[in-house]
C-alpha cells in the first residue's frame, strides 16, 4: 500500500485555553477524494489551515508526501506548497488583478516559463474550469460560482498533486454547487489529484467523496467510505445526517444565565 | 501596583511593536534585491514603479501647495518680527534653514503618511481579511517580497525626491514674500539662501526623509498585517497607521535634531 499523501497524527490545537482540535489523526491516500465533514465551529477550517501549513499546532504532526511540514526546511516547505493547490472559501482572488492575472500569478512567480507559454497555460486552466471567455474580467465582475471556478483554476495552475477545497459549495445555489461538484470529479479523473474537501454540505459530500471523515467538537468521530458513513449508528453522525437540531437553551449553563439575567435568586445554582 | 503593571505592560507592548517593525524592515530590505530591475524577479520593478507613481507623483501637488503655504506663513511670521529691527533679509535664512533641515522632510512625511501609509495599511488589511495573504503563502510566494518590498523600494527612492521638491517650493514661497514685501528679487533671495545653508543641512534633511519614509512604510504595512476581523478592522488599521507613523516620525525628528544640535556646534 502506498504511503499516505497527507498524514495527520495527534493534531491538537488550543486557542485561549480551549481545545479546538483534540488529537486528530487522519491519513489521506494518493488519488482519493477525502471529504472532511462537520458542523459549524467543529474545527474543520482550523484543521485545514494546519494541513496547508498556515498555522503550527500545539501538539501532533502534519506530514505531506512524508515530510513534516512544521519541522522541514523552508526549501522543502516551498516544494510542498508548489505541489499543493488551495481553493479558499472566500476564493482569495486578488481583486486588483484580472482573472487571467490571478491564474497566471503562480506560473509567473514560481516558474521560468516564457510569457507566451504562460498565456497558453493560463487559458488551458481557465478553459478546464469553464472560464475561457472570462479571462479579462476582474473578480468583482464575476458571479459567486465563477469566482469559485477562477479560484480552482488558480489552484491547479501548477498541476499540483494535492488539491484542497475549503467549503467549495458555500453560498452557492444547488445548481451551481452541483456544477462545482462535477468540476471536482472531472479534475480527479483528468489529473489524478489527491483532494481534501472541507464542507458541511451533505449532498455534495456524498456525490464526490471516496471517503468521509467527520469532526465533532474538535475530535474525529469516524473515517469511512460513503456506504458505511451513511449506515453509521453513531448518534453524532445520525444527528448530522438526519439534520436534528441541538436543543436550544436547555443546558444547565443556559438556564443559570437566564435566571441571572432575569435577576432571580439562586442564579448560580 | 496596577499603575506599575499597566505602565510595564505598555512598555513591553511598545518594545514588541518596535521589534516587530525592525524584523519586518530587515525582511523587506533582504527581499528588496529581488525588486531591482534586471537583477530582480520579473514584474517586481514594474510594481515598484507603480508604487513610486502612487507615493510620489500623485502626492506632488499636495506637497507643493502645503510647502508654498508653509513657506509663506513662515516668512510672514518671521518677517513681521525682523522688520522691526530692519533685518528683513534674514527671513530667507530662516526659511531656507527651516525647510532644508526640518520642514521639507516633515511636511513630506506627513503627506506620505496620510496618503500612502493609510493606503498601504488598508490594502494589506483587506488582503488579510480576504485571505489573499494566506493565498500567497500557500502558493509559496513570499508576501514580504511580493507586497512589501516594492513599497519599501519605491518609498526610499521617492520620498527624498519629494523632500527636495518641498524644500524648493518652500524657499520659492519665501522668495515670493521677499519680493512682495521688500521688492527683493528672486536672484537676491537665492543668494541669501546660498549664503545661509550648508551642504550638511541638505544632507540632514535627506537623511531624515529616508528615516521618515522607512517609518511610514513600516508602520503602514505592519498595521495592515495586524488587521483581524472584517471591513471595520481595515478602517481602524488605516487610522492607526497614520496616527502611529506621525507620532514615530515626530519622535525620530526630535532625536535627529538633538543629535544634530550636539554634533554641529559651529
Amino acid at each position: 500500500m502506498a504511503a499516505p499523501m497527507i498524514s495527520v497524527a495527534g493534531l491538537t490545537v488550543v486557542y485561549g485555553g480551549r481545545r479546538v482540535l483534540d488529537g486528530v489523526t487522519l491519513d489521506i491516500e494518493p488519488g482519493e477524494i477525502m471529504v472532511l465533514l462537520g458542523g459549524s465551529g467543529c474545527g474543520k477550517s482550523t484543521m485545514l489551515r494546519h494541513i496547508i501549513g498556515l498555522e503550527r499546532p500545539a501538539l501532533g504532526t502534519v506530514r505531506v508526501r512524508g515530510v513534516d511540514i512544521n519541522r522541514c526546511s523552508a526549501k522543502e516547505l516551498k516544494e510542498i506548497r508548489r505541489a499543493m493547490g488551495v481553493a479558499f472559501q472566500e476564493t482569495a482572488l486578488f481583486n486588483s488583478m484580472s482573472v487571467k492575472e490571478n491564474v497566471s500569478l503562480p506560473l509567473r512567480e514560481l516558474t521560468t516559463l516564457a510569457d507566451p507559454v504562460i498565456e497558453i497555460m493560463t487559458y488551458l486552466k481557465l478553459s478546464a474550469v469553464g472560464l475561457g471567455e472570462a479571462e479579462h474580467l476582474m473578480p468583482g465582475e464575476l458571479s459567486g460560482g465563477m469566482k469559485k471556478r477562477a479560484a480552482v483554476a488558480r489552484a491547479i495552475a501548477l498541476d499540483p498533486e494535492i488539491l484542497i477545497f475549503d467549503e467549495p459549495s458555500a453560498g452557492l445555489d444547488p445548481i451551481v454547487a452541483a456544477g462545482l461538484d462535477d468540476l471536482i470529479l472531472f479534475l480527479k479523473r483528468a489529473f489524478q489529484m489527491t483532494m481534501l474537501v472541507v464542507t458541511h454540505e451533505l449532498a455534495s459530500a456524498f456525490r464526490i467523496a471516496d471517503r468521509i471523515a467527520m469532526l465533532h467538537n474538535g475530535s474525529l468521530v469516524t473515517v469511512a467510505d460513503k456506504g458505511s458513513f451513511r449506515a453509521s449508528a453513531d448518534p453524532r453522525i445520525r444527528q448530522f445526517l438526519d439534520r436534528v437540531p441541538d436543543p436550544v437553551g436547555e443546558s444547565t449553563a443556559a438556564q443559570s444565565r437566564m435566571r441571572e439575567l432575569a435577576g432571580m435568586k439562586g442564579a448560580a445554582a | 501596583m496596577n499603575l506599575l503593571e499597566s505602565a510595564g505592560g505598555g512598555v513591553i507592548n511598545g518594545l514588541g511593536y518596535v521589534g516587530g517593525l525592525g524584523i519586518q524592515l530587515w525582511s523587506a530590505l533582504r527581499a528588496s534585491a529581488r525588486v531591482l530591475p534586471i537583477l530582480g524577479k520579473r514584474g517586481r520593478w514594474r510594481a515598484a514603479i507603480g508604487q513610486m507613481a502612487a507615493i510620489g507623483v500623485d502626492a506632488l501637488p499636495m506637497i507643493a501647495i502645503m510647502s508654498v503655504c508653509t513657506g509663506f506663513i513662515l516668512a510672514m511670521q518671521v518677517g513681521a518680527e525682523l522688520r522691526r529691527f530692519g533685518a528683513l533679509q534674514y527671513v530667507m535664512d530662516t526659511v531656507a534653514i527651516g525647510f532644508t533641515r526640518e520642514l521639507g522632510a516633515m511636511l513630506t512625511a506627513i503627506v506620505v503618511s496620510g496618503r500612502s501609509g493609510s493606503a498601504f495599511s488598508a490594502e494589506i488589511g483587506t488582503m488579510m481579511v480576504t485571505s489573499e495573504i494566506d493565498a500567497l503563502r500557500t502558493m509559496a510566494i513570499d508576501p514580504v517580497e511580493f507586497v512589501l518590498a516594492p513599497k519599501y523600494v519605491a518609498a526610499l527612492l521617492v520620498v527624498p525626491c519629494l523632500t527636495v521638491m518641498s524644500n524648493v517650493f518652500g524657499i520659492l514661497a519665501g522668495a515670493g514674500f521677499m519680493y512682495v514685501s521688500a521688492r527683493i528679487t528672486l536672484a537676491m533671495s537665492l543668494n541669501y539662501v546660498a549664503d545661509s545653508i550648508a551642504l550638511r543641512d541638505v544632507l540632514m534633511g535627506l537623511l531624515k526623509s529616508l528615516v521618515f519614509a522607512t517609518i511610514v512604510v513600516s508602520v503602514g504595512c505592519m498595521e495592515g498585517f495586524r488587521t483581524r476581523g472584517g471591513p471595520d478592522a481595515v478602517g481602524r488599521s488605516a487610522t492607526s497607521a497614520v496616527v502611529k507613523s506621525t507620532f514615530l516620525v515626530i519622535l525620530a525628528d526630535a532625536f535627529f535634531t538633538a543629535i544634530y544640535y550636539m554634533v554641529c556646534k559651529d
